[in-house]
Formats: C-alpha cells, sequence, structure tokens
C-alpha cells in the first residue's frame, strides 16, 4: 500500500485538532495571547523542519496507538496539558472528521486540496507570527514538490490506505449528525446528485463507433440519480482558491457548545480502534516503536517560562451541563502536571539510545523536561 | 429485472480495493464460496443454495521468510483448474495458493524485489496451456505455470509490457473455438496490453490510456471491457485496438466490472454507491459489439468495491461495499 500517506495524515489530522482547540478556546473567552500562544507552539512544532522531514519519508503508515501519541506530544508542545480522556475523546472527532473528509474525496487527487484547506486556515491562526508562517510556507512547498508528482492512480492507492486504517470507525458525532453529514448509524451520507467532480463527465451517454472511429450512434440510459455538470478545479500552488470545501474549518460560524463535539459509540460499542485487534503479538510494534521514537525525537518545543501559570480549559462539557452530561466532566488541565510530566519522561526515557531513566526530573520542572526529550 | 435477497453477513468489512469480492460455484455440493478481502484478513463465506448453511474461515497473510509483517492483502481470487479449484491470495510482498476451500497452502512466492507490491492475479487453467499470471507495481507479470496435481508450480516467464503498476488482469477461457487473444492486463495509466497465451507468451496489441486508471478489466469473445477512475466504460476491440462504444456509465471511481459469459451480461459498480447491469451483444456483420442498459442499483451511501455474478448466466450477482460487513445478493425477478 501506499508510502506517501503520514504527512498528510498528520496535516489534516493536525490541522482538525487545531480546529476544535481554537473553538473552545475562543467560546471560553480565554484571553487572546493565550489562546495564540498555545496555536503558536502546536503549529511550530507539527511544522518544525526537522519533524515534517521524518514525516516526509517514504514508509507505512502506523497503528492509532502511535499517532495518538505523536499527537498528544504535539499538543503538549504549548502549554496545554491534555489528559488521556479528553485526548480520546480528541482523537476521536479528528478522526471522524479526516475520514469523512476522505470518503467524500470528488478525486483522489483532491485529498491535496483538502490538506490545503486545513494548511491555509492554519495559516490564519499563525498570521501574526511570521516565524510560524515561515515554516508553514515551507512545509506547504514541500508537500506541493513532492505530490505532484504523484499520479491520479498514486492517489487513489494513498486513499485506499487510509480508508482501510479508518475502517469499522462508526463513531457518531453530534455535530455531523445535526448537519445530515453523518446517520444515526454512523455512515457518512453519499448522495447520488450533484456535480461530478473536475474532468469527470456527467452519466448517462452511451457513443458507439464504427471500426474507422466514427461515432454512428448516441444513447441515453436513465442513472438513477441527478448529476450535474463538474465544478471547476481547484487550485494546487502555495495560495488560491481551492473551491471543494472538505477540509476548511467546519466548526467556524457555530456557537460550538460542548454539545456538538459530544460522540457516541455506536451500539454495540466497537473495540478499541486498532489496526490489529486480535491479541497476537504485533510484529510491527518494534517497527512502530522506532518510528515513534524518530518523531518524538525530532519534535522541538520551546522552553515553558518559570513563571507560567496554567489555565483550565473543559473542551467537551461546560461547568453547568457536568451533571447532566454521559461521560462525566473531561477537563483540559493546562498546568504544569507532575504526574502526567513524570509519566511522558518515563516514555521519552526508553526512547533514548542509552535508555537513561530520569530519576533526576521528579522534582524538575516542566522545562527540564522538554529539554531532555530534544536531547533524544 | 432484479429484486434484492438476503445479504450473507461477513465477519469482518470489506477494503476498499478494486475488484473486492470472487465467487466460486461448487454445483456438485450446491455450494458459492465468497472471498472478501478485510485488509490483512480473506473472509471465506460458503453458502448453501437453499439458503440454510453458512460456514466462515478467516485466512491471515502469512510470510514464511518475513519476520516483521503481516501485510496487507490485495486480491483474493478463485482459479478453476479441469480437476480442481484453487483460490490464490496476493499479498504486498507475495503470492499465496491455497486448496479452494482455504484449508491448505500448496504455494507461495515471495517477492524478491524490495518497494514492490503484488497487483492483481489472473488465471488460464484450461488445457493445454494452465498458468496463473501475477502483476506487480513495476509493470512487470509474473507467469506461473500450474500442474494439474500437486503443488509443484513454478515461475516460467516474467512479461513487460507495462511501466505502471498493474491494476486488473482478465482472462478468457474459449471452450473449444480457437481463440486469438487470450489474457488482457490493465495498469494504473489506463493503458491494457493483451497476449496470447502459450509455451512463450506474445504480446499482440498494446491499446494506449489517457493518464486514467484502468481499475477493472474483462475479456469476452475477443473484447475488452475495461473501466475507468473517470466512471466510464469502454469496449476494444481486442486484437485490433478499435473502440466500438464508449459509455459515461458512472460519476466516480469503477472498483469492479464483471460478465456472464453465456448471457453476455456486464456488472459494473463504483464508489457512486451505484451498480449497473448491461447487456452485451456481438453483431457479426458490423463485426462489433453493442452495449444496451438494464438495470440499476443503489446500495445507499456505500462506496462498492466489489460486483460479482454467481453463475454464468447472470441469473444472480453479489455486491461487497467498503465498511460493509455483508455480502449483498440480488436475483433474477
Amino acid at each position: 500500500m501506499s508510502v506517501r500517506t503520514l504527512p498528510l495524515v498528520f496535516i489534516n489530522l493536525g490541522g482538525e485538532m487545531l480546529y476544535i482547540l481554537d473553538q473552545r478556546l475562543q467560546a471560553l473567552n480565554t484571553s487572546e495571547d493565550n489562546s495564540e500562544k498555545v496555536l503558536n507552539d502546536i503549529v511550530g512544532a507539527m511544522f518544525s523542519k526537522d519533524f515534517m522531514d521524518e514525516l516526509l519519508k517514504p514508509q507505512q503508515l502506523y497503528s492509532h496507538r502511535t499517532l495518538k501519541t505523536v499527537l498528544t506530544r504535539l499538543a503538549h508542545a504549548s502549554i496545554m496539558r491534555l489528559n488521556q480522556a479528553s485526548m480520546d475523546k480528541l482523537y476521536e472527532l479528528m478522526v471522524m472528521a479526516f475520514k469523512y473528509q476522505v470518503f467524500l474525496c470528488p478525486r483522489p487527487k483532491d485529498l491535496l486540496l483538502i490538506t490545503y484547506n486545513h494548511i491555509d486556515t492554519i495559516r490564519e491562526f499563525v498570521r501574526h507570527t511570521p516565524v510560524v508562517v515561515n515554516q508553514v510556507d515551507e512545509t506547504h512547498r514541500k508537500i506541493i514538490e513532492i505530490y505532484s508528482s504523484l499520479a491520479e492512480g498514486d492517489f487513489q492507492l494513498l486513499r485506499q490506505t487510509l480508508l482501510i486504517f479508518f475502517q469499522d470507525m462508526h463513531i457518531r458525532v453530534s455535530l455531523f449528525l445535526k448537519n445530515k453529514v453523518q446517520n444515526p448509524n454512523g455512515r457518512f451520507a453519499l448522495s447520488p446528485s450533484g456535480p461530478v467532480p473536475h474532468g469527470i463527465d456527467v452519466p448517462g451517454l452511451i457513443r458507439m463507433f464504427d471500426r474507422k472511429g466514427r461515432e454512428v450512434r448516441r444513447g441515453e440510459f436513465p442513472t438513477g440519480g441527478s448529476y450535474t455538470s463538474p465544478i471547476r478545479q481547484g487550485c494546487f500552488a502555495l495560495h488560491g482558491n481551492r473551491v471543494i470545501t472538505l477540509g476548511m474549518n467546519m466548526y467556524v460560524g457555530t456557537v460550538l457548545t460542548p454539545h456538538h463535539l459530544s460522540t457516541h459509540a455506536c451500539t454495540p460499542s466497537p473495540p478499541a480502534i486498532l489496526l490489529q485487534k486480535d491479541d497476537a503479538p504485533n510484529l510491527l510494534a518494534k517497527e512502530e516503536l522506532n518510528l515513534l521514537a524518530r518523531l518524538m525525537g525530532s519534535m522541538k518545543a520551546e522552553d515553558m517560562p518559570e513563571t507560567e501559570t496554567g489555565f483550565r480549559i473543559n473542551l467537551f462539557t461546560s461547568d453547568q451541563e457536568e451533571e447532566d452530561c454521559l461521560f462525566g466532566v473531561i477537563n483540559i488541565q493546562a498546568m504544569q502536571d507532575e504526574q502526567a510530566a513524570t509519566q511522558l519522561a518515563r516514555i521519552a526515557g526508553q526512547f533514548a539510545e542509552g535508555g537513561e531513566m530520569p530519576e533526576e526530573l521528579s522534582s524538575s520542572k516542566g522545562d527540564d523536561l522538554l529539554a531532555m526529550m530534544d536531547e533524544l | 429485472m432484479y429484486h434484492k435477497e438476503k445479504s450473507i453477513q461477513i465477519k469482518n468489512s470489506a477494503s476498499a480495493l478494486y475488484n473486492n469480492l470472487c465467487a466460486l460455484r461448487i454445483a456438485p455440493r450446491r455450494l458459492t464460496y465468497f472471498t472478501v478481502v478485510h485488509a490483512n484478513v480473506v473472509n471465506m463465506v460458503s453458502a448453501s443454495w437453499d439458503g440454510l448453511n453458512y460456514s466462515h474461515r478467516q485466512l491471515q497473510s502469512k510470510e514464511p521468510n518475513v519476520a516483521t509483517s503481516t501485510s496487507l492483502i490485495m486480491q483474493a481470487a478463485f482459479c478453476s483448474l479441469p480437476s480442481r479449484d484453487l483460490l490464490v491470495v496476493t499479498s504486498q510482498k507475495g503470492i499465496q495458493v491455497y486448496e479452494s476451500d482455504g484449508s491448505i497452502m500448496v504455494y507461495w512466492h515471495a517477492l524478491d524485489i524490495p518497494e514492490t507490491q503484488t497487483g492483481k492475479v489472473a488465471s488460464k487453467l484450461d488445457f493445454p496451456c494452465r498458468f496463473l499470471s501475477l502483476g506487480i507495481s513495476t509493470g512487470a507479470i509474473l507467469v506461473f505455470d500450474v500442474p494439474s496435481k500437486g503443488s509443484n508450480i513454478t515461475l516460467s516467464d516474467v512479461l513487460e509490457g507495462h511501466k505502471e503498476s498493474i491494476t486488473d488482469m482478465a482472462s478468457e477461457c474459449c471452450g473449444g473455438e480457437v481463440c486469438i487473444a487470450d489474457l488482457v492486463s490493465a495498469d494504473d495509466g489506463g493503458n491494457l496490453c493483451v497476449w496470447k497465451s502459450g509455451e512463450e507468451f506474445k504480446l499482440l496489441n498494446h491499446i494506449p490510456g489517457f493518464d486514467i486508471s484502468c481499475s477493472s478489466v474483462k475479456l469476452w469473445k475477443g473484447t475488452v471491457v475495461a473501466g475507468y477512475g473517470t466512471g466510464q466504460i469502454r469496449l476494444y476491440e481486442a486484437v485490433t485496438g478499435i473502440l466500438h462504444a464508449e459509455v459515461n456509465a458512472h460519476a466516480r471511481w469503477i472498483y469492479s466490472l464483471d460478465i456472464a459469459p453465456y448471457s453476455g451480461l456486464l456488472l459494473s459498480a463504483a464508489e457512486d454507491s451505484l451498480v449497473r447491469v448491461w447487456h452485451l451483444t456481438m453483431t457479426p456483420e458490423s463485426q462489433s459489439v453493442e452495449i444496451a442498459h438494464l438495470h440499476n442499483e443503489c446500495v445507499t451511501d456505500t462506496q462498492i468495491c466489489g460486483a460479482k455474478f454467481c453463475d454464468a448466466d447472470g441469473y444472480a450477482f453479489a455486491v461487497t461495499g467498503y465498511d460493509l460487513s455483508e455480502i449483498i445478493r440480488y436475483t433474477q425477478s
């Protein structure tokens, strides 16, 4: 299957993550400074040269577990700390949004336009910080360079690889149900109507030719749908009108209450989402850990100021809804979480070449942890 | 014309792969075997004709010499010899051949070229020529010689006719008639190669594409029927490359084509959630083939990835879709 999936996966999933975080930060009247800092830090880590170079190497797409770990680390590049439950819910939302976009992608090549929609919006988020904007532009250029040479068949293989990755995930998202893009059974709505993708002809015509290649007869057949002529092609350059709306911030313009972001497992609830569901030892585990180590080691994070005061964000419930909520309170604590930091350090220590255990970390502050991870 | 029957539930959902459904009719035992690929597993169902008995089996792609990976499967297809039937499973790293019920592996072949993946398999297993051909992502086609008994399958030839990844292949059993062309291969650029099998394979014709993937191809009475990523179906005369007909059949990428050889019925299925039934007729006077539309079925909210006739007359057909854990069946009314 395709070895070019990782960069698109991270940019699109990371983009969805930023959309959700941005909306919730705004809805909770977080100060502009804090909001901007959170987004800048995450975008800076995600689009750092080392991290992107690691992603751009041709390689297989690994498991959900690996992706979730790296995305958590990216989120922790900011002053926010996500507990496991928050990250799990956030990941569900991100993945279902991206699955929807890949599923409905009109032509395989339009996966790039979806990616560029995410990049465009990310650029908007960080527009006041030229350094980060440059990183985003640099990455965008590299993506254009690498993916422009792929044929449509390669993009379809890429799309098929992603669809296998998302297979059997039918988590219902309240916002999608409300907008009717998702059915109550968790499947996305696919209608045999609307404009055909660019480069495709409206179905219904049969043409017959003689042995010399001249058209001798035309016929029509009932299509069972109502298709219209194609829309124009979107722009694949650094800036431009992408035309298709998949990948744009679907949370803009809605007053995003926690209810919109709630997710429901389908009944009967599916097991944890992993490609290999059986209990057999994961033979790819070693390769996955290597990838994880390389990705985590290549992420740069800024030093955290000594006098940082944390702020608390409720991502998925508001204070009043605590009692009514089906899932209990999920608090994102943007404070220095000693326990989480030590836990992360322990995991990080396992990847270090020398296998040093950071016993000395127990009394240190967060910035030491980050500095240590940079040494991986 | 067709009505929906009771679906067969399968253990896993179908993956989004071209031609992801295969059927084998075992008349003496009044059974049909179906195979559907889910990531690295082949789901096999054996369904009795009276609709009362279903038994399931799962095959996982095993790589005998490769310690690290259980690789993704590209295709599971049945091949019928006069004396036996075989199940061929192609995965990223190689090809495995099983007895038709999936019980015993009789042969495996690992690709030693790194970074290549297997594509599609086609077979022609009637006398005098018995071969299994496997298209791979470099565009090469490996030809294996299959004996009527035993597991002494050998790699006998490598055909170079394509520069892009092979997407599908088809062969035709001509019965007693003389066949000029009996194998066609298609690639990601929409190019088609028409071959004559034998001790040495001969490339008879090369039909160029238009940079649009040909995802599914069939051969019937010397006519190539090809389905493309633009949703078009084209009928070509295999040996000459003359285009007989072009149909704007679907609004999205075509994933599967199948032909019922006795009746000339054609099935096409695409990501647009529609399955269409067509009729092909040979017109000897004008030496061409005509195509007429007969029927549509819509599988709501589903991108279809496999569609197969269950018998050679086209009396019944079966359909699989991405993320769907069932094989949907339709029978003529």
